[in-house]
C-alpha cells in the first residue's frame, strides 16, 4: 500500500511541472513583463523609469530563463522562472502584486470556504441521494418521469439565478438572512444558512439526475435479480443491496472533490460576500493581480492531483475487486 | 463585395459560424445515404418532446444565424472619392429587422410596458414651474394619445396577435393534414381525427402545437414591440428586447464554435492515443492529465487576463470595438475548448483502444493497410457516435458557462451583448427601489428555454446514440 502511495505520488511530480510550465508560458511569455507593468501603471503613455520601477518592486526585472550577469548556479537562480515558478513546488507563494503575503490570505480564507463547502457538500449528498433512491424505487413510473423532467428543468436554470432569486426571496422580501457578509465563529451561521441552500437547490437538478444513473445501472443487475428471487422485498433489495454497491461510485466520487472544496465556488463566494478563496480570485482576476491566479492556479492543481490519488486508494478500500499494481 | 448598398463584411466568428453550419448540412447529406445513421435519428424524431425543443431550438438558430451576416450601409461619398463608401458602423441582418427597437432608445431604466421613465427627473412646466416627476418616455407609448388608453391598446393588439396566429395555425394544420391524408390514403376528416389524437408516425401534434407557440411569441412580439418596450430599457434606455436577442447569437456562438475547436485535437489525439498505444499514449495521456488537472475556471481566467493584456498592448490591430469583442469572444471559444477536450479525449481512447483488438481491423493490418487509412475508414466511423453525443451534451453547459465567466469577468468583451453581461449589469440593481426585475427576468427566460431544450433534445439524441441504452 505504501510503496503504492509512493508511485502515485511521484506520478504526479511531472504533471505538476507540466502545469507549472504551462501557467509559466501563459503569464510570462504569452506577454513579457513589459506588456503586463504597462497595463498595470495605465495605457500607452508610461515612461520607462515607472516601468522600470514597477518591475523592480515585483522582481519581474530578471531574465526569463537564464541570467549572464550573475555566477555559478545563480545563472539559474536569478531568474524570473526560478523565482516566481520553481517556488511553488515549496509552496512558497511569494507576495501578491500589492505586496502582500499571498500564502498568509490563502490561510486566512480557507476557513469561510470549507465553512460554506463542507455543509453544502454533506446536506447535498444526504438530499440529492434520498431523492435519486425514490425515483430509482418508483423507476418508469409517473414519479419517476415526473422527477426526471423535473430535474432537467433544474438543471437548465443557470447558478446565478439561483443565488439572486434566493437572495430575493428569502434576505430582500422576507428579511430571515442578511443578503450577504461573513463573521467569525457561531456568528457566520447566518450567513451561511442561505448560501448552502442555494447550493442545494442549485445542485439537484444534476445530482439526483446523477444519483439515479448509479442506482439504475446496479438495479440492473445480477446480484439484485438474485436476490428478489430469494424473495427479497423490492425495499430491502434497493436499500440493503443496492444502496450499499452504488455508494462505491458514490464515495470515489464524492473523494475526488473533498481536496477542491479547499478552493471555494467563485460565485457563491462573490454573490454573498463571503471572504473565501473563491473570493480572493474573483477578487485577484478583476484588480488583474496576475501573482495570486498563479499560485491559485497551482495550489488548484495540486489539490486535484492529491484528489485523484485519494480516489485510487478509497476505491482499494472499499472495493476489494481491485488490486493495487 | 457590395450589393444594393451594402457591403458583406463578415467578422472572424461569422466565417466560422459558416463553417459550423457548412459541416452539419455536410454531415446531413452523408448521414442521409446512411441507414444505420438515419435509424437513429428517426428515433428522436419520435419523440415529441425531443421535436418540439428541436423546433425552439431552429428558432434560436434562425434568430443567431440572421445576426451572424454582418454588412455595412453605403454612405453617401460626399463627392470626396469615386467609389462607394460604407459606414464603419458594422451591423447585422437581425440589426436592420430590428432597426425600430435598437434606434429607440430611452435616456434610463423603465419598467415593461411603461410610459414613464424609472427615474424622476426634474421637468419644466409650461408656466415656468418645476416639478420632479418622472418624466413621459421618448418612445414607449409615443403613439398614445391619452395615456389611460393602454390597457385597452396593449388588449387590441395582443388579440390582434392571438387571432393571426390562430389564423396560420388552422391553415398549416390543414395543410399538413390534408399532405398527410393524401399519403396515408386516409380521408382528411379521419386523418385530423388521428391528428388530434396524436396517432402518428412523427409527432405532428407536439410539433403544430410548439409552432403554434413560436408562431404566438413571434407576433406578439411584432404588434407590441414597435409601440412598447415590452421588456422594458435598461440603464442607457436600451430595449432590454433588442438586447435579449441580440444575445442569442453570444450564446450558441460560444456553444456552437468552442465544439469546432474540441473536434480537432480529442478526434486525433484520442484516437491516435488508444489506436497506437505505447509511447505516443504516454505523451497524449500526460498532455491532457496535466491540462485536466488545471481547474478550468483558473485556466480559463488565466488565458483571457492574457489575453486582455496582449489586446491592450496591442489595440491598433483591432480597429474597431466590434472586432475586439469579436477577437475576445473567438479566443473565448478556442481556450473553452482547450480545457474541455480531455473528456471527449478520454472517451476516444477508451473506445479506440476497445476498436483495435477487434477481428476487422486486425484483418485490415493483416493485408497491410496504411494506419492513416484504418484510422479514417474503420476507426473514425465507429467513434462518431461518442463524438455526437459529447457535443451535444456539452452544449447547454457552454451556454451557462458565459453567463458565469462574464459575471467573473472573464467572459465576452463587456461591450458585446450577451445574457452573461445582462445579468452582471442588472445584479447591480437589485438594491433599487423598486426593484429593477426586468433585465434579470429578460435573460432568465432568453437563456433558460435555450438550454432546457438543448437540455431536452440532447437527452433524446443520448438514448438514441449508445448503443449501452439500446441493450436494456
Amino acid at each position: 500500500m505504501l510503496a503504492y502511495i509512493a508511485r502515485r505520488l511521484l506520478y504526479a511530480i511531472p504533471i505538476l511541472v507540466g502545469v507549472n510550465l504551462i501557467t509559466f508560458a501563459l503569464f510570462f511569455v504569452v506577454n513579457s513583463p513589459d506588456d503586463v507593468a504597462r497595463v498595470h501603471l495605465g495605457g500607452k503613455h508610461v515612461t520607462e523609469e515607472a516601468m522600470t520601477k514597477w518591475k523592480a518592486d515585483r522582481g519581474y526585472d530578471k531574465p526569463l530563463f537564464y541570467n549572464p550577469d550573475a555566477s555559478g548556479a545563480d545563472k539559474f537562480r536569478e531568474t524570473i522562472f526560478f523565482d516566481k515558478s520553481a517556488r511553488l513546488f515549496v509552496f512558497d507563494f511569494g507576495a501578491a502584486d500589492d505586496g502582500r503575503d499571498i500564502a498568509y490570505d490563502i490561510r486566512q480564507r480557507m476557513w469561510p470556504s470549507l465553512a460554506i463547502a463542507i455543509p453544502s457538500l454533506l446536506v447535498g449528498l444526504l438530499v440529492n441521494i434520498t431523492i435519486a433512491m425514490i425515483l430509482a424505487f418508483f423507476r418508469a413510473s409517473y414519479i419517476d418521469i415526473a422527477g426526471v423532467i423535473m430535474g432537467v428543468v433544474l438543471m437548465s436554470i443557470s447558478s446565478m439565478f439561483y443565488i439572486i432569486g434566493g437572495q430575493y426571496l428569502v434576505s430582500k422580501s422576507l428579511h430571515l438572512v442578511p443578503i450577504s457578509g461573513y463573521d467569525d465563529g457561531v456568528n457566520a451561521i447566518k450567513f451561511l444558512i442561505l448560501p448552502v441552500i442555494v447550493g442545494l437547490i442549485g445542485g439537484i437538478g444534476s445530482g439526483t439526475r446523477w444519483y439515479r444513473t448509479i442506482f439504475l445501472e446496479e438495479i440492473n443487475r445480477d446480484y439484485v435479480r438474485t436476490a428478489r428471487a430469494k424473495g427479497l422485498l423490492e425495499s430491502s433489495v434497493l436499500f440493503k443491496h443496492v444502496l450499499k454497491n452504488a455508494m462505491i461510485p458514490i464515495l470515489t466520487g464524492v473523494v475526488v472533490i473533498l481536496p477542491i472544496l479547499f478552493m471555494g465556488s467563485l460565485i457563491t463566494e462573490s454573490f454573498f460576500g463571503i471572504p473565501g478563496l473563491g473570493s480572493y480570485v474573483i477578487d485577484a482576476i478583476q484588480a488583474q493581480d496576475f501573482a495570486i491566479v498563479r499560485a491559485m492556479v497551482f495550489l488548484g492543481s495540486v489539490l486535484y492531483i492529491v484528489g485523484l490519488i485519494l480516489t485510487d486508494i478509497s476505491y482499494t478500500l472499499v472495493d476489494p475487486r481491485v488490486r493495487l499494481n | 463585395m457590395h450589393l444594393l448598398g451594402y457591403q458583406f463584411s463578415p467578422l472572424w466568428t461569422d466565417w466560422l459560424v459558416y463553417l459550423l453550419v457548412f459541416s452539419g448540412v455536410a454531415f446531413f447529406l452523408y448521414a442521409r445515404r446512411h441507414e444505420h445513421l438515419v435509424r437513429p435519428w428517426r428515433q428522436v424524431a419520435q419523440r415529441p418532446l425531443a421535436m418540439a425543443a428541436a423546433l425552439v431550438l431552429m428558432a434560436y438558430i434562425v434568430i443567431g444565424l440572421a445576426d451572424s451576416f454582418h454588412i455595412r450601409e453605403q454612405r453617401d461619398n460626399g463627392g470626396v472619392s469615386d467609389g462607394p463608401v460604407f459606414s464603419s458602423e458594422v451591423v447585422s441582418l437581425l440589426d436592420i429587422a430590428l432597426t425600430t427597437l435598437r434606434e429607440r432608445q430611452e435616456k434610463t431604466y423603465s419598467a415593461p410596458f411603461a410610459l414613464n421613465s424609472y427615474a424622476k427627473e426634474s421637468i419644466e412646466l409650461a408656466a415656468g414651474a418645476i416639478v420632479r416627476d418622472y418624466p413621459r418616455l421618448q418612445y414607449g407609448g409615443a403613439h398614445l394619445e391619452d395615456l389611460s388608453q393602454r390597457q385597452a391598446d396593449i388588449i387590441a393588439k395582443a388579440l390582434r396577435a392571438l387571432i393571426e396566429s390562430v389564423l396560420v395555425f388552422l391553415v398549416i394544420t390543414a395543410m399538413l393534414n390534408y399532405m398527410l391524408s393524401r399519403r396515408q390514403a386516409h380521408g382528411f376528416s379521419r386523418q385530423l381525427l388521428l391528428l388530434i389524437r396524436g396517432d402518428s408516425k412523427l409527432p405532428w401534434r407536439s410539433l403544430l402545437l410548439t409552432g403554434f407557440a413560436i408562431t404566438l411569441t413571434s407576433l406578439l412580439l411584432v404588434r407590441l414591440a414597435p409601440y412598447y418596450h415590452v421588456l422594458g430599457t435598461d440603464k442607457v434606455g436600451q430595449d432590454v428586447l433588442y438586447l435579449s436577442l441580440k444575445s442569442i447569437r453570444t450564446g450558441l456562438v460560444i456553444g456552437g464554435l468552442t465544439t469546432l475547436f474540441v473536434l480537432p485535437f480529442a478526434l486525433t489525439l484520442g484516437i491516435m492515443a488508444g489506436y497506437f498505444r505505447g509511447r505516443i499514449d504516454d505523451i497524449i495521456q500526460y498532455l491532457y492529465t496535466t491540462l485536466s488537472s488545471i481547474p478550468s475556471v483558473l485556466l480559463i481566467a488565466a488565458s483571457v487576463l492574457m489575453i486582455d493584456v496582449y489586446i491592450q498592448n496591442n489595440a491598433d490591430q483591432f480597429p474597431t470595438i466590434a472586432e475586439r469583442a469579436d477577437a475576445r469572444l473567438l479566443f473565448l471559444c478556442l481556450i473553452l475548448g482547450v480545457t474541455g477536450w480531455v473528456g471527449l479525449c478520454r472517451l476516444l481512447r477508451g473506445e479506440a483502444l476497445k476498436l483495435r483488438e477487434i477481428d476487422y481491423i486486425q484483418a485490415s493490418q493483416a493485408f497491410g493497410v496504411s494506419h492513416a487509412r484504418i484510422l479514417s475508414r474503420h476507426i473514425l466511423p465507429n467513434v462518431m457516435h461518442i463524438v455526437l453525443i459529447t457535443l451535444v451534451l456539452d452544449f447547454s453547459g457552454l451556454v451557462l458557462a458565459e453567463a458565469v465567466l462574464s459575471y467573473i469577468g472573464v467572459g465576452v468583451d463587456p461591450s458585446m451583448i450577451s445574457w452573461g453581461n445582462m445579468i452582471n449589469s442588472a445584479r447591480l440593481e437589485m438594491a433599487r427601489e423598486p426593484i429593477v426585475w426586468w433585465s434579470l427576468v429578460a435573460a432568465f427566460i432568453f437563456m433558460f428555454l435555450l438550454v432546457l431544450c438543448a437540455n431536452l433534445f440532447s437527452d433524446a439524441v443520448r438514448d438514441a446514440f449508445d448503443p449501452r441504452v439500446h441493450g436494456r
